[in-house]
């Protein structure tokens, strides 16, 4: 199903939680919304699903405009941050619960209830209770019970927060599958960017209740459209060199280090700058424009993590371990063409 | 937590004065104990098998289970048990689920409900004794709130207080009005446990609030409403401080209303029994232990 969501805003008292946000997702892809806690991702969660109502916009399934429609009769799916399986109720009891309501009856419900605990792979828990599963099964009850009215799209609200790091591993891949298995158009909260860049057909990243930017995985990495974006992807986090940029010649914030950097000629920027690089896109260069310092380098087999002292910013790298860096010594590095930007320091628009 | 800093202490000085300090500070409430409830409960047995006893004197003719006899002979006696287990088996179910109901408002957000907490728990705060001389005006046959309110719905008077077929009900509706404000404190409580996320979860599925009141709110409200139960019909069993009042002090308009512990009042303090009274007790503490019992079997079974 293809969701529309058209200049949507969500307003609690004097509180803007979401600010004219407009997306469109496609049917059957798998979209994350990501964003630091309080960015108003939930909220759209909920306002789709329509436990909140919508200040000002509109939203539409398809062609059915659901607005102002109650959660029941719009088909979906939900699945809580911590499951809110019912505790009294076996995993049969559990999963069947939403097509008991719908007065399916009981046969076809067990059967609907059988074949959708095959698919998370619960089949073997039926009669256990939510307390006697693990987290991991727990999560795959809760998106069985999500699934089994074929719920024309899945809302699911950081779903992998409660597991440890193994099962969340391994869960993210579950989600993923199970998605593709079924075919249903899915939205996925998280705060976490590895997990948003690993799973989802596209990304749709908020901040402070306005999207930034709604694109591929790749994209969002390798194309940020300003500062906040480049910032809150990527690990080891973007090195972000203050300085300014006269005619592309980037003048480090001490006034004294300078780097003429040929891809950026003819640039200039009235506001200071960063110099944003990820630690994958320098090279080590005897011709290079940048000439730093070595001050820590890591081991960490093939490659070498060091970090380098610039005009007084500190930045990291990754290098070959061959080249065998000395701590203390001067070298020179040069960029690569990918992962290198620039944005303005004031209003962290992208520059270059 | 408490039991290292204990042990620490025992390591670093193992004097006499620290191995009985903690013993001193448990000394007070253990005095209490002893003089107000170990000695008193271990007394009452002992008694119910002297028989003969004189509380003056405190001689006794010889053990044995003659008072039981004449407890379980005496027609009061019968009379005050049937009706202890008729007022248990109206009380506890009728308050039981009428507290169900209003906790479940009460939880709602309403406009007010506030005010309609202190409304309800107002009972709790205030003296029975009071309360049941105001109910005994509310009762008047024919001055009496209740009536005059029934008469809007044609209703004809009804002597609630005079008449013997209509006490059990007046002593009934005022118990369960005694009751509720406790009742309702602990379910409230319980509700407010259960994570709304259930409701949501099942608001969304299009359960309507019915199917979510019996398929969710109940069984999850399970173990506070059993506790409530098992509370309530052991008060209940001890009915006396309700009755008193409304009745002028007698156990109804005709002495048909005897409950078990009236049955016990009236044995030690009018007829100086104190024999028989004990052993009226004795009686009373085996039904409460075996209903409890019985609800508990119950508990345990259904949880599995």
């Amino acid at each position: 199903m293809r969701v529309v969501l058209d200049h949507i805003t969500k307003q609690f008292d004097d509180v803007i939680a979401v600010n004219d946000f407009s997306a469109v997702l496609e049917s059957g892809e798998l979209v994350c919304l990501l964003g630091p806690s309080g960015c108003g991702k939930s909220t759209i969660l909920n306002m789709l699903s329509g436990i909140l109502p919508v200040t000002r916009g509109t939203i539409m399934f398809d062609n059915d405009d659901v607005t102002t429609m109650p959660p029941e009769k719009r088909g979906i799916g939900l699945v809580f941050q911590n499951y809110a399986l019912y505790p009294h109720m076996t995993v049969m009891g559990n999963i069947c619960f939403p097509l008991e309501t719908q007065r399916v009856p009981k046969a076809e419900r067990i059967e609907r209830a059988n074949e959708i605990a095959k698919l998370v792979h619960v089949d073997m828990l039926m009669n256990r209770k939510p307390g006697e599963l693990s987290g991991g099964q727990q999560q795959r009850v809760a998106i069985a019970r999500a699934l089994v009215k074929n719920p024309r799209l899945l809302l699911l609200d950081e779903p992998l927060s409660n597991l440890d790091a193994r099962l969340r591993l391994e869960m993210r891949e579950e989600i993923r599958r199970i998605q593709q298995k079924t075919g249903v158009t899915t939205i996925f909260v998280t705060h976490d960017q590895e997990e948003a860049m690993s799973i989802s057909d596209r990304i749709i990243l908020m901040k402070a209740s306005l999207l930034q930017q709604n694109d591929i995985p790749q994209n969002l990495y390798n194309q940020p459209v300003n500062q906040f974006v480049a910032d809150f992807l990527g690990n080891p986090p973007i090195n972000n060199i203050p300085g300014t940029l006269r005619d592309g010649v980037f003048t480090a914030q001490d006034g004294r280090a300078k780097a003429i950097i040929p891809e950026f000629k003819g640039l200039t920027s009235q506001n200071p700058v960063n110099l944003s690089v990820r630690s994958e896109s320098f090279i080590l260069d005897e011709n290079g424009p940048i000439e730093c310092q070595v001050t820590r380098v890591y081991q960490m087999g093939k490659e070498e993590m060091a970090y380098f002292n610039f005009g007084g910013t500190t930045f990291s790298a990754y290098i070959d371990a061959e080249k065998n860096l000395v701590v203390g010594s001067t070298v020179r590095l040069s960029l690569k063409r990918r992962g290198v930007f620039v944005f303005d320091r004031e209003t962290g628009e992208r520059i270059r | 937590m408490k039991k290292n800093t204990v042990q620490e202490r025992k390591i670093e000085n193992k004097s006499f004065l620290s191995k009985i300090e903690p013993f001193l500070y448990l000394l007070p409430f253990l005095i209490g104990l002893v003089v107000f409830t170990l000695y008193p409960v271990i007394n009452v047995v002992l008694i119910s098998f002297k028989e003969g006893y004189s509380h003056l004197s405190r001689n006794f003719t010889e053990w044995g289970l003659g008072n039981y006899e004449t407890v379980l002979a005496d027609p009061r006696f019968g009379q005050a048990i049937s009706n202890t287990i008729k007022y248990v088996l109206l009380v506890v179910p009728i308050s039981t689920c009428l507290s169900i109901v209003i906790a479940n408002l009460l939880n709602q957000k309403l406009r007010f409900s506030a005010l309609f907490q202190t409304a309800y728990f107002l009972p709790m705060v205030t003296s029975i004794t009071a309360v049941g001389l105001a109910w005994k005006l509310m009762y008047n046959k024919n001055f009496g709130i209740i009536n005059y309110l029934l008469s809007f719905f044609g209703v004809d008077k009804i002597p609630w207080l005079e008449n013997a077929q209509w006490s059990i009900p007046a002593l009934v509706i005022f118990g369960i009005w005694n009751i509720l404000p406790f009742t309702i404190i602990l379910l409230l409580s319980g509700l407010q446990n259960i994570d709304p996320l259930y409701y949501t979860a099942a608001k969304v599925d299009g359960s309507s609030s019915l199917r979510i009141f019996f398929r969710i709110t109940i069984p999850l409200l399970a173990p506070t409403i059993f506790l409530v139960c098992i509370i309530n019909t052991i008060s209940c069993f001890k009915v006396f401080s309700e009755l008193y009042p409304l009745f002028n002090g007698k156990p109804g308009p005709f002495n048909n209303l005897y409950t078990v512990v009236y049955y016990i009042r009236y044995a030690m303090m009018e007829n100086r029994k104190y024999g028989i009274a004990a052993a009226a007790a004795i009686i009373l503490f085996m039904f409460i232990f075996v209903f409890t019992m019985v609800q508990h079997f119950i508990q345990n079974r259904t949880r599995r």
